[in-house]
């Protein structure tokens, strides 16, 4: 290690971009625990009443409740729709199969705003009102492109001749498929989800465009706080969006480690 | 155990066809191999015969019974994969299992049907492994054990030998027709390997193009190729231009440039109904390379120069001239080949040449 100046020098500026990067995230979480009414430092001691007070406020909750819901639900969708068209675009001939497949990640090469003011002129085309089905349906559609990229990749991976061995032995195209075909990309199908779970809980675009009048999720109810004033309790809301979006990706890199440890590595 | 029957099958992929107007026969308990190049139609009809393709045309018969509607999984068949094809995401024992747990099979006899079949072949500690942990070649095994166990009708074996390393190929040949000889089950073989399909075979059908070109006893198709194609995939041939003169009731009298006449057996050209243009089949091992001046009886003679050695050990295989021809001949040898140059004796019986009418 050490190498020469040169060195020293690249590895200074990557710390300083890493700085750059986190540390308006780190001031947020260390703001979060002040005890003071105003952001500033030197913090004037340590307090947990901001997460308190989070815990205490009606639409905070209500937010949240909804976002969770909302992602759940997408995230459940998304994979589903996802794990049906990778099969149906990998095992088996569809005709324009290529035209589907662009077409489905589409959604991602376009820019979220685009998409977020079609979504809402189609609607006002078809006049139909904004509701929390459609904030849903608006959700999957942006969060199904990463889905069926990750599945897709996985199911080509897995060789048709396990299946068929499967089918030779008697079980049927379905048992096939939950015995064999699901088990093997599960851990895909799962990556999905949790995509899926992360973007729609973190999305505020679109969701801006589509919710309903009186629906907030966590991100927009931030934003509608912002507008009105900077309080600490931001800090500690922004501190549980960290901890949530990069808690569960662990968690369930750490679940998928686990499951493979099990099957002999 | 039953027999399988192929009826007038056609396999056509868009314009191109696969497999032409086949039919083909396989007797209940038979050991068949379709022998062929890649491409040439033998894996084709084996997932035909699995229910892995339809057929364009034809009918598909196990057990006398009209298979062409019936899907995979209702056909009763064991299928053995080049790649083994096992399930990674469960144990040795639960691959095995698998099949049993589609048909009526009580906890017990699962059991203890799994750990017969681990011990036939030959691995009945590995039942809590995953398939990752094992060998390739112990892998083919629990593939052939999982087929087996369902005790099926046909047993289907798509090149199973060509993924394992030479010497491990030649021990799971041997094991293979064990196990095939002991459960007695009927036996379809795929394969593009003729010493695979000489070893193991009742019956070979050698395929080319979607065409059958012969179809019987490894020896028959040996001794007595019935075209061009099958001489030249099986061993290495020489075939030279000839001309039919004469039939009588036991042999074939031939005239062939270099050896001048020759007279066959029948039995050695069966095709060969018409007199005219022929061609002389010459199996590169039936031709002995000698030293000059000792002929023996019964033996055609002729003088030829030795121009390439290409020695293999226990065997040699020599590149000849005799004027503008070129032979090929492969001699067992006890020390030392004879040298390059060398002008030497070739030996042929006439009762091991064959012979196929032209074209």
């Amino acid at each position: 290690m050490g190498g020469g100046l040169g060195w020293q020098l690249v590895r200074g500026w990557a710390m300083l971009v890493y700085a750059f990067m986190f540390l308006p995230v780190a001031v947020v979480v260390l703001l979060s625990f002040n005890a003071s009414e105003f952001g500033a430092f030197p913090m004037s001691g340590f307090s947990l009443r901001w997460f308190v007070e989070l815990a205490n406020n009606e639409a905070i909750l209500r937010a949240f409740r909804t976002s969770i819901i909302l992602g759940l639900l997408t995230a459940a969708i998304s994979t589903t729709l996802g794990v049906l068209a990778s099969l149906a675009l990998v095992r088996y001939r569809v005709p324009a199969a290529n035209m589907i497949s662009t077409l489905l990640i589409a959604p991602i090469l376009v820019p979220e705003v685009v998409l977020a003011v079609a979504l809402l002129l189609f609607l006002n085309f078809l006049n139909i009102n904004k509701s929390f089905t459609l904030l849903l349906m608006g959700h999957v559609i942006f969060t199904l492109p990463f889905v069926i990229l990750v599945v897709q990749a996985r199911l080509v991976s897995i060789r048709r001749d396990v299946e068929e061995a499967a089918m030779s032995l008697g079980a049927n195209p379905v048992q096939t498929f939950f015995q064999v075909t699901l088990p093997l990309m599960l851990p895909a199908v799962l990556a999905g989800a949790l995509f899926a779970f992360t973007i729609s809980f973190d999305d505020i675009t679109g969701t801006l465009f589509w919710k309903p009048g009186g629906v907030e999720t966590v991100p927009t109810q931030i934003f509608a706080m912002l507008r009105n004033s900077i309080s600490p309790e931001i800090n500690a809301l922004g501190t549980v969006m960290i901890l949530l979006t990069v808690g569960l990706p662990l968690l369930g890199l750490a679940l998928a480690r686990q499951l493979s440890k099990k099957r002999g590595g | 155990m039953s027999s399988v029957k192929l009826t007038n099958i056609v396999k056509r992929f868009g314009t191109f066809t696969a497999v032409h107007r086949t039919s083909l026969e396989i007797p209940e308990g038979a050991f068949v191999t379709l022998l062929g190049p890649s491409g040439c139609g033998k894996t084709t009809t084996l997932r035909m015969i699995a229910g892995l393709l339809d057929p364009s045309e034809g009918e598909i018969g196990i057990g006398g019974k009209r298979m062409n509607d019936v899907p995979i999984h209702k056909r009763n068949l064991g299928l053995v994969f080049q790649n083994y094809a096992l399930f990674p995401h469960k144990t040795v024992a639960e691959n095995v299992a698998f099949g049993l747990k589609y048909r009526d099979v009580s906890k017990a006899d699962i059991a203890r049907r799994v750990n017969d079949a681990l011990d036939l072949v030959q691995l009945p500690q590995v039942g809590d492994r995953y398939p990752k942990a094992l060998s390739g070649g112990q892998q083919q095994r629990i593939a052939l054990a999982r087929a087996i166990v369902i005790e099926p009708d046909v047993l289907l074996l798509d090149e199973p030998l060509s993924a394992l390393d030479a010497n491990l190929r030649e021990d799971m040949r041997v094991e293979l027709k064990r196990i095939q000889d002991r459960i007695g089950v009927t036996t379809v073989f795929v394969t593009h390997d003729q010493s695979e399909a000489l070893a193991m075979s009742d019956q070979i059908v050698v395929m080319s193009d979607g065409r059958v070109e012969q179809v019987g006893p490894p020896e028959e198709v040996y001794n007595t190729p019935a075209s061009e194609f099958v001489a030249n995939f099986l061993g290495a041939s020489n075939i030279l231009s000839a001309r039919c003169t004469e039939r009588t009731g036991d042999s074939v009298v031939l005239e062939v440039p270099l050896f001048g006449r020759l007279a066959i057996p029948v039995a050695k050209a069966p095709n060969l109904t018409r007199e005219g243009p022929a061609k002389l089949v010459l199996r590169a091992e039936k031709l002995h390379v000698a030293p000059r001046g000792r002929p023996a009886d019964g033996v055609v003679s002729i003088d030829a120069t030795i121009e390439t050695v290409d020695y293999q050990g226990q065997a040699v295989r020599y590149f000849l001239r005799v004027g503008d021809t070129q032979l090929q001949a492969i001699n067992m040898i006890d020390e030392r080949p004879f040298a390059e140059g060398a002008e030497i004796a070739l030996h042929v019986r006439p009762q091991d040449c064959a012979a196929l009418p032209e074209g």
